[in-house]
């Protein structure tokens, strides 16, 4: 029963969408009122159905209801509760239609919290939403129905292993929000070329809402990439697996769109330039969906492959991106120019961060289609791996961090080079030291690692610059330069906290790569194995039996200075009901820095084949990650953008009125 | 702290240098002598394991790598350079075992496309740059300039 009334919920949100698409648009024609105030109630509404609609998804998973054959693909009745709850959109249907409920929520907190925006633009931008949402519940209705019933059966065929896991039951909604929530800038977008209006303030309504996108986004990669980490038991953290490219890129093109929203909402100015980058953002998002949902790429995440399901996605993706791009075609010379700036400006400096994070995104993005469309041509298969991403990406990312830290400190209109290099001396001086100390200890190492560590320090010091001089901290007492850190405009922390994380990503990322050991070792029960400055002893392995896999258990103890740190288990399980094994690395944090043990192989003797890594300062990488979400957080909380616009409509309305 | 940490990752990695480095290692595989190896497990990381999603036999544990790195080891101790190990593997799995493609007509979009488009990135600057300026220069029309006029001299009158 409660599955039919999900289903009925969905259709019932499809049929108010479709309402919510022609309503608003045609009241803001016709410059009604009442029909562009319909948007409002019926977003909520539509949240409310698809909200329901997932609820009765998820009581069908809950309590393992076999005559759903979503729920009999996907769950097992003996699996443990919270992945039997996550099952839910752990699976093509089911994550589709979270995505569309994100998409109604997204459109709901328009209709709540947008009353400050301009009537025309928020029924504009509401069924510019309808419209997304009309096209993915059809989608879902027509091809990925997950409330379609089958004759009971008595047992389900479980979930795939590798995805029941907590870092996995939270990956796909953050990332989804991330996504999703670019809806609203596209939206946005489209709404401002639809009134072949905009200005300042329209950035100032678009920044909060790329900005909540983008940390929830890079939340969704970095959970992602930590999760690749320890449950795919090889110690990876990126692979520029196309699955990953998928989410990366709209991260690298909405990253450009947060700066040049800057510009246009301080300076007027890159209008045209900031439009174009929210419709590419979106359709990035809407092309990873594809490439996800489409089964068009084979890798590891790929867990649905329709052809139907790809086609109309297709369909979906080349009318909502063709559609904008068109539209962007006719309107966008229609808009006006704004301020003007020298080269050597904030605004210049934010133009060539734009410059290459979106060249580098394109690098991405041809990389990942170029074997596709290759093969779709030839019939002939080609690969691009890593050593492609690594060779074209990395060198356009050098220059921007080298770049990055003038940024904040340069004026806007026209900046002051000399004096601002001057201010960053500091910087180059701990960039420098940091080189010449790596270079020193490491030696004969490899060359190029201590460069990127200067870099990376040059980035993480030359961050908090602005942040260490407002303060005075070398020129005031230290309580007066703590009250004068606190004093600080928020958006100032955020700038400094989001350019430091990129800097401490970056050092994670060039230690774990330059100075990451590893050892094999076949050992028998009690036997020891060394790495690093660590000695791992084997202290026998142990079988054990969970609720739906078995699995072997291997005990090692960790000494340091013959000094014991206490025992780690790795394991190796194994799940019947798909016949599929997984590794379960053991992993030690020292520091930042983490010792990575897997149980390659179990023989029957008693002895074990056990893999061990160092990686050195990897926990940095997602560290950068949780500051760049922290900094979005913090200018989320800035004052000036909760508020919106200064509210002064209503005195001057009153005086309007008293005057006639 | 940071220094700190810095000098830490340093040393270990000094320490390390005398052990394998970095790439896999793996057991029971007849290891080549220190210099071929490095060859070896250079070359591992830039060929795919045709049998797997995305990974290189580097990283893989399937068998069709284990084979394949055999046969690397087997090509490079029997003196062949680099190019003739990725040709002899190209020709006998084709160019999708290389996970670094080849440079050539059919993915010169592929490689060049990077500095192409930042060319392209750098050129719209420089033209926006110069139609700005010319829109600085542009001087008031004749009617602007003397509604400019009549302006400033009621100002003056008052």
């Amino acid at each position: 029963m409660t599955v039919e009334l999900g289903h009925l919920a969905l259709i019932l949100a499809l049929s108010l969408a479709m309402v919510q698409s022609v309503l608003p648009i045609v009241g803001s024609k016709v410059n009604s009122e009442k029909l562009m105030a319909t948007a409002g109630s019926t977003s909520i509404a539509i949240f409310l159905f698809l909200s329901l609609s997932f609820a009765c998804l998820m009581w069908a998973y809950a309590t393992s209801d076999f005559s759903v054959v979503n729920v009999w693909q996907n769950s097992h009745s003996q699996m443990p509760f919270l992945y039997k709850l996550t099952g839910t959109w752990g699976n093509h249907e089911g994550s589709m239609l979270l995505w569309v409920l994100i998409l109604a929520l997204f459109a709901a907190a328009v209709a709540v919290f947008g009353d400050r925006l301009p009537v025309q633009l928020k029924a504009n931008v509401l069924a510019v939403q309808a419209w997304m949402m009309t096209t993915f519940l059809l989608f879902i209705l027509l091809t990925s129905n997950p409330f379609l019933r089958q004759a009971p059966a008595i047992e389900g065929q479980d979930l795939n292993p590798i995805l029941q896991d907590v870092g996995l039951a939270i990956h796909p909604p953050l990332l989804y929000v991330g996504y999703v929530g670019f809806s609203i800038t596209f939206a946005f977008a489209i709404a401002a070329l639809i009134e072949g209006r905009i200005d300042a303030a329209w950035a100032r309504w678009v920044r909060p809402w790329a900005m909540a996108a983008w940390v929830f986004l890079t939340a969704g990669i970095a959970m992602g990439s930590y999760w690749a980490y320890y449950e795919l038991g090889w110690g990876g953290w990126w692979f520029w697996d196309p699955v990953e490219n998928a989410s990366f890129l709209p991260w690298l093109t909405g990253t450009a769109l947060l700066h040049s929203a800057l510009v246009m909402e301080k300076r007027d100015a890159l209008k045209i330039w900031t439009i174009l980058l929210a419709i590419v953002t979106f359709s990035l998002s809407l092309l990873g969906t594809f490439l996800v949902r489409s089964g068009v790429l084979t890798s590891v995440h790929t867990f649905a492959s329709d052809p139907a399901r790809g086609l109309f996605i297709l369909l979906i993706l080349c009318a909502f991106v063709g559609g904008a791009l068109f539209l962007f075609a006719l309107r966008s010379s229609k808009l006006e120019h704004g301020g003007l700036f020298a080269p050597i400006s904030r605004e210049g400096a934010l133009v060539l961060n734009n410059v290459l994070l979106t060249t580098a995104a394109a690098t991405v993005l041809i990389g990942t289609l170029y074997p596709v469309i290759y093969e779709a041509i030839t019939t002939e298969k080609i690969s691009v791996g890593p050593p492609f991403f690594n060779l074209t990406f990395g060198p356009l990312m050098i220059p921007l961090v080298m770049v990055l830290p003038f940024g904040p400190l340069l004026a806007w209109k026209r900046g002051d080079l000399a004096g601002v290099s001057q201010r960053l001396l500091f910087a180059v001086a701990c960039a420098v030291l940091a080189t010449i100390l790596v270079f020193g200890f490491t030696r004969p190492g490899p060359w190029l690692a201590p460069l990127g560590i200067g870099l990376a320090v040059w980035l993480l010091v030359g961050s908090f610059a602005e942040v260490w001089q407002r303060a005075g901290i070398t020129k005031s007492t230290w309580r007066n330069s703590v009250h004068r850190l606190l004093g600080l405009k928020r958006s100032i922390w955020s700038t400094a906290l989001g350019h430091a994380g990129v800097g401490v990503t970056m050092l994670g990322i060039v230690a774990v790569t330059a100075y990451e050991t590893e050892t094999v070792a076949l050992l028998s029960s009690q036997e020891t194995t060394e790495i690093n400055e660590f000695s791992v002893r084997f202290n026998g392995y142990r079988t054990a039996t969970g609720p739906n896999f078995n699995e072997d258990i291997a005990d090692f103890e960790v000494f340091r200075d013959g000094a014991s740190l206490g025992t780690v288990s790795p394991s190796r399980r194994f799940y019947p009901a798909r016949q599929m094994p997984t590794s379960e690395a053991a992993i030690e944090t020292f520091g930042f820095s983490q010792l990575y043990i897997t149980l390659a192989e179990t023989r029957p003797n008693g002895s074990v084949v056990v893999r061990i890594w160092w990686k050195p300062l990897v926990v940095l990488i997602w560290l950068g990650c949780v500051l760049m979400m922290v900094a979005g957080a913090i200018s989320l909380s800035d004052r000036r953008l909760r508020i919106g616009l200064p509210k002064q409509a209503q005195p001057v309305k009153a005086e309007a009125a008293s005057a006639g | 702290m940071l220094v700190r940490s810095l000098v830490i990752a340093a040393v270990i990695a000094c320490l390390s240098a005398l052990s394998s480095n970095t790439v896999m290692a793996q057991l029971a595989e007849q290891r080549l002598p220190v210099a071929l190896e490095e060859r070896a497990q250079k070359l591992f990381v830039e060929l795919r394991c045709v049998v797997c999603q995305n990974q290189s036999i580097a990283e893989s544990d399937a068998d069709v790598a284990r084979d394949l790195r055999t046969i690397v080891r087997e090509q490079i101790a029997s003196g062949k350079s680099d190019q003739d190990v990725v040709d002899f593997l190209v020709t006998r799995y084709g160019e999708f075992i290389l996970l670094k493609p080849v440079l050539g007509w059919h993915t010169i979009v592929l490689w060049v496309s990077p500095v192409f488009l930042l060319l392209v990135g750098g050129w719209l600057i420089f033209r926006a740059g110069t139609s700005q300026a010319k829109r600085v220069g542009a001087t008031l029309s004749q009617a602007e300039e003397q509604e400019l006029a009549a302006i400033l001299s009621k100002q003056k009158e008052r």
